[in-house]
């Protein structure tokens, strides 16, 4: 798969939270806080991370989710591995 | 009844059944003697035995946004939109629920009364849980491994989660409550609210109950019991209480929900009072897994002892909404039950209907929703009559609602509801006219 850009994975990763709980897809920006500001819960960020793992081709290990807290944080991680 | 014991009131009704996506359509296509039950096409249904049942009017897709229903197994969303209902129905302000909602699952009335959350209770049963759920993520897993099954999959197939997400939604504090019982589950559940309440546990008590179980394994196991109508060809006509010619239940799915309330409370915030939650009794048959005792002694046990705890005399009860579920054993033998509890006088003044007859059998949502149904015939002063019956079987000798909607008149009215579950559970609950 190739190689998303940063703006490409803030739209998926958008489009996967307003299907999964509903929130508009404009309220997701980089600087959101998954629990804090989008009153996401621990069971709908797996169902999430899922999503995530299965559209941009990634691995996301359990340890690792715990520390993915922003939308930047998920971009930054997908850009990594996808590096 | 004791004197000093509290009176508990309905204040508040809602459902989502097969004749209907809520209680006044459901009502009305009930008095017309329409039916809910129709042909299922699934693929692969030409396999089954039985290939029909009551499925919900209204889809819940078609009330709530996709993302609500993702997290919820289909029992628990119905649940919610009957309680919805009933919470709006009560004059109760919309509940300061935890999370935000989207305009279109809000409930209750704006500058209507704010319930207190420590002394509001939930009882909300279902009889079999959430069978979809527990069956399609086993495929998930088959098919694409552990990691792909949803993480709601546990709250999701629990039979207490309709109880649990009705206590969330609405704030309640006092207890949140499943009580089990299969076909009896949620008479139950009206009883125990109504327990709450004199106990002084709580002022008001969501109850009801809920079911939805339409999925080709329950045709396939209930029909392994030879316990279903197999009349493929004419569904509408396949649930005939009472009637010589049928042939076994017809399966449904729906949910029902009332408001209970102690008299106390509800007339002191000024609510509509839809009628008297006077009482409940219950007995276990001890006989057997799925058989009635055929001396009907238990079935009849719960209706005196429902009468005791609501004060009533037998020559009180002007109406019984029945369990009949038109099995060729069942029907007959409750009947003589009736005569048992009550006596035989005051049974034949009883005017009997069977609402199975039009929304099939809603299992664990049954009690609840028949409860709404024997509230409303007080109310409303009609009693639903029995769709099909067209030629009684000659061990009928009771009065069967049949042809059209049986007038009541006014003044002092009391009826009882009874439903009946495997395992050997009798419940009869008694309601009275609120005047």
């Amino acid at each position: 798969m190739a190689v998303a850009t940063e703006q490409q994975i803030l739209d998926g990763l958008a489009e996967i939270i307003d299907d999964i709980v509903g929130i508009d897809k404009s309220e997701v920006t980089p600087d959101k806080n998954f629990i804090d500001d989008l009153d996401i819960d621990s069971l709908s960020m797996v169902e999430i991370a899922v999503a995530a793992q299965d559209q941009f081709g990634v691995e996301i290990p359990d340890d690792e989710l715990r520390n993915l807290k922003t939308v930047k944080d998920v971009i930054n991680f997908v850009q990594n591995l996808q590096s | 009844m004791s004197q000093s014991q509290t009176r508990v009131v309905v204040t508040g009704l809602g459902a989502t059944t097969p004749l209907g996506g809520d209680l006044p359509s459901t009502w009305s296509a009930l008095l017309a003697g329409e039916s809910g039950v129709r042909k299922l096409d699934w693929e692969g249904v030409e396999d089954l035995p039985v290939r029909f049942a009551g499925t919900l009017k209204v889809d819940p897709a078609e009330v709530m946004p996709k993302q609500t229903l993702r997290r919820l197994d289909r029992n628990q969303a119905i649940a919610l939109i009957a309680a919805r209902e009933a919470w709006t129905d009560a004059g109760f302000a919309p509940p300061a629920s935890r999370k935000a909602k989207k305009p279109e699952e809000q409930s209750g009335v704006e500058g209507g009364f704010t319930v207190d959350g420590e002394r509001l209770g939930v009882v909300f049963s279902s009889g079999i849980g959430g069978l979809h759920t527990a069956l399609n993520s086993y495929d998930v897993y088959r098919e694409k491994g552990w990691s792909r099954v949803s993480p709601f999959t546990v709250p999701m197939l629990m039979p207490n989660g309709a109880s649990g997400h009705v206590g969330i939604e609405f704030g309640a504090m006092a207890g949140s409550h499943a009580l089990v019982s299969a076909c009896a589950s949620s008479g139950e559940a009206v009883g125990y609210a109504i327990d709450m309440i004199r106990a002084g546990r709580a002022d008001v008590v969501i109850c009801g109950g809920t079911e939805s179980c339409i999925h080709p394994l329950q045709m396939a196991s209930f029909g392994a019991m030879r316990a279903m109508s197999t009349r493929n060809e004419e569904p509408e006509r396949a649930s005939r209480p009472y009637d010589k010619n049928r042939d076994g239940f017809v399966l449904g799915e729906g949910a029902a929900v009332m408001i209970l309330e102690s008299e106390e409370h509800a007339r002191a915030r000024g609510a509509q009072i839809n009628g008297i939650a006077a009482g409940c009794g219950y007995s276990g048959d001890a006989y057997d897994i799925v058989l009635p005792d055929p001396s009907g002694s238990g079935q009849a046990k719960a209706m005196q002892r429902a009468l005791k705890d609501a004060g009533l005399e037998a020559a009180d009860i002007i109406h019984i909404n029945a369990h009949a579920t038109s099995t060729p054993a069942g029907d007959v033998a409750e009947l003589a039950s009736i005569k048992a509890g009550l006596g035989e006088e005051a049974a034949a003044q009883a005017a009997i209907t069977a609402t199975k007859s039009m929304t099939g059998h809603l299992l664990g949502g049954a009690g609840a929703l028949e409860s709404v149904f024997t509230v409303l015939a007080l109310k409303e002063g009609l009693i639903p009559f029995v769709a099909n019956l067209e030629d009684v079987d000659d061990e009928v000798d009771l009065d069967i609602v049949r042809d059209e909607p049986r007038k009541v008149p006014d003044g002092p009215a009391a009826a009882l509801n009874n439903s009946f579950g495997f395992g050997g559970h009798n419940v009869s609950v008694a309601f009275q006219r609120a005047l």
